[in-house]
């Protein structure tokens, strides 16, 4: 679920602030209302379990108070009938005196044994009991009255102790609905107790149900009394009255923890317990306590009644919790809202910014927190940014600049080496070609070739070291001091030692140059040439094929003061050809890295030795820039050749 | 002898007056309605004891009818301990009644002239309930105890006594049962359908009482049965064949309809004031359903085996309960229903 919410839906920052604050709000108030709920609950149960002891043993007092009140008087009867024997008149006496002096006792008899009153007399049983405002006069012993079968008197006997009978109907005695307090009297005869028969003291039920019936408790709180069998001797349902047993209730209406609190009622237990209402779902409670009769009064009061006014008390704590929930939910609202605001125009604006619009800007704000700081540190990267976009475009221009000059310095460069061909159309003698393939723009290459006069053509080739700018003016030297040196009817060693002075003298940069040189005579063929550090040319004899040139030692030119250099000479044959190159010919790297080799060079010129110098060194160049493919070109490549056709 | 022959004379002048009037009363209603059904013969029927369910047969009988079915628009009297059966027999006031058959047969023991019609109850409810607490688990343990016995039913516990050859104190009990309850009796007598359950719905729970059961013991003593006067036996047993069969019938309604029963029957304990309860009344009529059942499955509802009667007999007068016996053939009149 919460990840669908999160894959699908854009929260925004109030909503979840907002939620989150409320969430969390909610979880304590609910955990603080149930807790308060759950305190007071048991703080209220507490009261009123106290309240029920209280009325329950009260109530027990008041009924103790009664039974307290009847049962001396029996008791006096038979301490008397004990002593002496007496006649029926002194005992229905004895019994008035007794009635008169206790307005709660209704009637008292005092039942013989067969033969104790007199031998002979099976059932002999005075009872006198109150009538119409006086006393009426009865013999229970009597054919319509067994009293030998009766409670009052066969329960004392056998248990030898006085009694209250559960309430009954003491139908053919008192003729009302009655409990009976019954003391067996017992005589000495031989050792042995002998019964004689009790005397009783009847107290009419009403008397307990006023007490009982009396407890109102809340609504519909009430008080029952149960009898020693359970039986219900005061409800309020009249329909349980002496019908009902609280286990009769129990196994009929299928409560069966109603007989487990029977139980423990009926056998002197006190307490509290909760169960359902009689027919009803909801729950109850019941507070009960003994009698010493062996009766048990039970005070039952409905929970919803008890719990009324914690209802009330939570519904009021609930509507204070919601209205304040309302409440708290619109402050965080507007405050998520106040927080977020510059938040979500930073984002706007920073989406302006992200597209490309730093013109845009981030507006200050007044607030010092997080958010003012934020905002400030994106106005800085705003302005930051524009700056460095300014400058990059400077930059830029400036590049521009340096490459248009370089390309201006190429045209310069380029302008310095003979580039028509032929050179010399009218000369039948020679034919020379060359051609530089540049690096980079500017290059540090060179090749030169011009007429010393009528029948000796100098030629020179030569490679600065470095490249680029520096390169070209050192090679724009190194050729213009060759060419103004060379003039002077010099060896062509000569002429590099002079060349080598001028470049060495003010070459602070350590600048230096590979330089093979030579002059051919037109008229012989011969060609007197030396070298600088330079890589050695291919010889292409039309009699012996393509050879290495050999060449005397020398070293490259700006570096030495006073370098001694040779001038050695051979003669070419008619149409004999020199091929000389500078080193970008045979380093040429191909993307593997594999030079080109001089091996490679000499089997090429050996196929293309019959080609004319032109393509003689566009074929050797092109082969070159082949092998090096489409990788960058490492160094100038430079090519030139001279074929000698012979004196005319 | 002249004045009783007078009196007969009288009597037998209004029997023909009535006769008379009733012929006249017939004939006017047939004049108007030709298809009269035969009238319903008016009989009552005195049950033993006060209105409960030891008594549906014979209310669902009324209710749904089958006295009608039978010709018969009996009237179910309420006994109790103030309407004996005998004198309301022989006064006429009932027809019919129901009683245990051991109290039958003393009732014929002292001159009353019972016949036997049928056997409801095929086993004695009758029991023993002691206190465990009292160290009784078993029938052996009375031995030197305190039992309470009701006069009227003591042939099968005495029997029982000298059969185990018990010591036992007996004690009158009355029909209260607060004498158990409060430990005055260390055992008790009961019914099972009635006192044994008001004895658990007092609060004493069913393992804290020992059972002992008669019919456990050899000692099985058929209880309700359904009586009448040899006189009416004799003059109208058409009558008596009618009414058993219906009665019958309405036990066996009973035996399948025990909620609808349960109804009746508190109708009738309520209407009789009886001061029951429903729990109880149900308690009963289960048991009730179950006592009617034959103890052997060759014999049918309501009969009574020569065996059993001859058990019954025996006992009573070991007991002195009985001086004679009339023969089984004398006594039990066979119903076929």
């Amino acid at each position: 679920m919460f990840r669908f919410i999160r894959d699908h839906l854009r929260l925004t920052l109030a909503f979840k602030l907002g939620f989150l604050v409320l969430a969390s709000t909610g979880a304590v108030f609910l955990l603080a209302f149930t807790y308060s709920n759950y305190i007071a609950r048991g703080l209220m149960l507490e009261a009123v379990e106290e309240n029920t002891r209280n009325l329950a043993r009260s109530t027990v007092n008041r009924i103790e108070a009664l039974l307290r009140e009847v049962q001396p008087l029996p008791q006096s009867i038979a301490h008397h009938i004990a002593s002496e024997p007496h006649t029926e008149q002194e005992i229905t006496r004895m019994i008035q005196h007794v009635l008169r002096a206790s307005p709660h006792i209704y009637g008292s008899a005092v039942a013989y044994a067969p033969d104790e009153f007199t031998k002979g007399v099976r059932s002999f049983a005075p009872y006198v009991y109150r009538k119409n405002g006086g006393f009426s006069f009865k013999n229970l012993g009597n054919a319509n009255y067994d009293y030998g079968a009766e409670d009052w008197y066969l329960i004392p006997r056998e248990l030898g102790k006085a009694i209250w009978t559960d309430p009954y109907y003491d139908e053919g005695g008192g003729e009302a609905m009655m409990c009976t307090y019954s003391v067996p009297l017992f005589r000495e005869s031989n050792g042995q107790r002998v019964f004689v028969g009790v005397v009783t003291a009847d107290v009419q039920l009403e008397h307990l149900v006023e007490i009982v019936s009396s407890i109102k408790l809340y609504k519909t709180g009430y008080a029952f009394l149960l009898s020693q069998n359970g039986q219900f001797i005061c409800h309020p349902n009249q329909n349980y009255v002496f019908k009902e047993s609280i286990f009769s209730l129990a196994d009929d209406l299928g409560e069966k923890q109603w007989r487990q609190i029977g139980i423990k009622m009926l056998r002197g237990g006190e307490g509290l317990a909760r169960s359902h209402m009689p027919n009803s779902k909801s729950m109850s409670w019941l507070y009960y306590a003994p009698v010493s009769s062996g009766w048990s009064v039970g005070i039952l009061f409905p929970e919803d009644e008890i719990l009324a006014n914690l209802q009330a008390m939570n519904r009021v704590v609930f509507w204070i919790g919601a209205i304040g929930f309302g409440l708290l939910l619109a402050v965080v609202f507007v405050l998520s809202r106040g927080v977020t605001r510059p938040i979500r125009t930073l984002a706007l604006q920073t989406h302006e910014i992200a597209r490309g619009n730093l013109d845009l800007m981030v507006p200050p704000l007044r607030s010092r927190d997080e958010v003012g700081d934020l905002s400030q540190s994106f106005e800085n990267m705003r302005l930051a940014l524009k700056e460095y976009v300014a400058n990059l475009a400077s930059t830029s221009a400036a590049k521009e600049r340096i490459e248009s000059e370089l390309k201006i310095a190429r045209t310069i460069q380029r302008s310095f080496l003979p580039k028509r061909f032929p050179p010399f159309p009218d000369r039948t003698e020679f034919d020379i070609y060359a051609t530089l393939q540049a690096a980079k723009e500017v290059g540090g290459d060179l090749y030169d070739f011009f007429l010393l006069d009528e029948n000796r053509l100098f030629f020179s080739i030569g490679d600065v070291s470095g490249k680029g700018v520096p390169a070209a003016l050192f090679m724009a030297v190194a050729k213009t001091l060759m060419k103004g040196v060379a003039e002077q009817k010099l060896t062509p060693s000569q002429v590099l030692t002079k060349v080598n002075h001028e470049l060495y003298v003010d070459n602070e940069q350590m600048l230096f140059v590979t330089v093979f040189c030579g002059i051919l005579d037109l008229r012989t063929g011969e060609l007197q040439f030396t070298n600088a550090g330079h890589p050695p040319p291919l010889l292409v004899r039309q009699s012996s094929g393509v050879s290495w040139l050999e060449l005397p030692k020398g070293v490259l030119l700006g570096v030495t003061e006073k370098p001694e250099y040779e001038t050695w000479s051979i003669t070419l044959g008619p149409q004999d050809k020199l091929f000389i190159y500078t080193d970008g010919v045979t380093e040429a790297r191909s993307a593997t890295g594999e030079f080109f080799t001089d091996d490679r060079l000499r089997v090429l010129v050996e196929n293309l030795a019959g080609l004319s110098p032109k393509a003689l060194v566009e074929g050797v160049v092109a082969e070159a820039q082949n092998h090096t493919g489409k990788a960058p070109q490492w160094d100038d490549i430079t090519a030139l050749c001279i074929q000698y056709h012979g004196h005319a | 002898m002249e004045p009783r022959m007078r009196r007969q004379s009288k009597k037998a002048h209004v029997r023909l007056l009535a006769c008379v009037l009733v012929a006249i009363v017939l004939m006017g209603t047939r004049s108007l309605q030709a298809q009269e059904p035969a009238p319903l013969t008016k009989v009552t029927l005195l049950p033993q004891w006060l209105p409960q369910a030891q008594f549906a047969g014979y209310y669902m009988a009324v209710e749904k009818g089958f006295y009608k079915q039978h010709g018969l628009d009996v009237t179910v009297l309420d006994g109790g301990p103030r309407k004996s059966v005998a004198p309301a027999l022989r006064s006429g006031e009932a027809t019919f009644a129901t009683q245990f058959l051991s109290t039958a047969l003393a009732m014929r023991d002292e001159g009353l002239p019972l016949v036997h019609l049928a056997q409801v109850t095929q086993r004695s409810a009758l029991m023993l309930v002691a206190h465990k607490s009292h160290g009784i688990h078993s029938v052996k343990d009375l031995d030197g105890k305190k039992v309470g016995l009701w006069k009227d039913f003591s042939a099968q516990p005495m029997a029982l006594f000298r059969k185990c050859n018990l010591r036992v104190r007996t004690i009158a009990q009355g029909p209260m049962i607060n004498l158990f309850m409060r430990g005055g009796v260390d055992a008790a007598s009961a019914m099972w359908y009635n006192e044994y359950h008001l004895f658990l719905n007092s609060g004493l729970n069913e393992d804290e009482v020992t059972l002992i059961f008669y019919d456990q013991h050899d000692l099985n003593f058929p209880e309700d049965s359904i009586l009448c006067l040899d006189e009416t036996w004799r003059t109208r047993p058409e009558v008596c064949h009618q009414f058993v069969r219906a009665s019958l019938k309405g036990w066996q309604y009973v035996i399948e309809h025990q909620e609808e029963s349960l109804r009746v029957v508190m109708q009738r304990t309520g209407q009789a004031r009886t001061g029951t309860n429903r729990a109880h009344q149900r308690w009963m009529l289960q048991c009730m359903c179950d006592l009617i059942k034959p103890v052997k499955p060759a014999t049918r509802m309501g009969e009574l085996t020569q065996e059993a009667y001859e058990r019954v007999v025996c006992e009573l007068k070991n007991n002195d309960q009985i001086r004679l016996a009339p023969a089984f053939e004398e006594f039990h009149v066979p119903i076929h229903p």
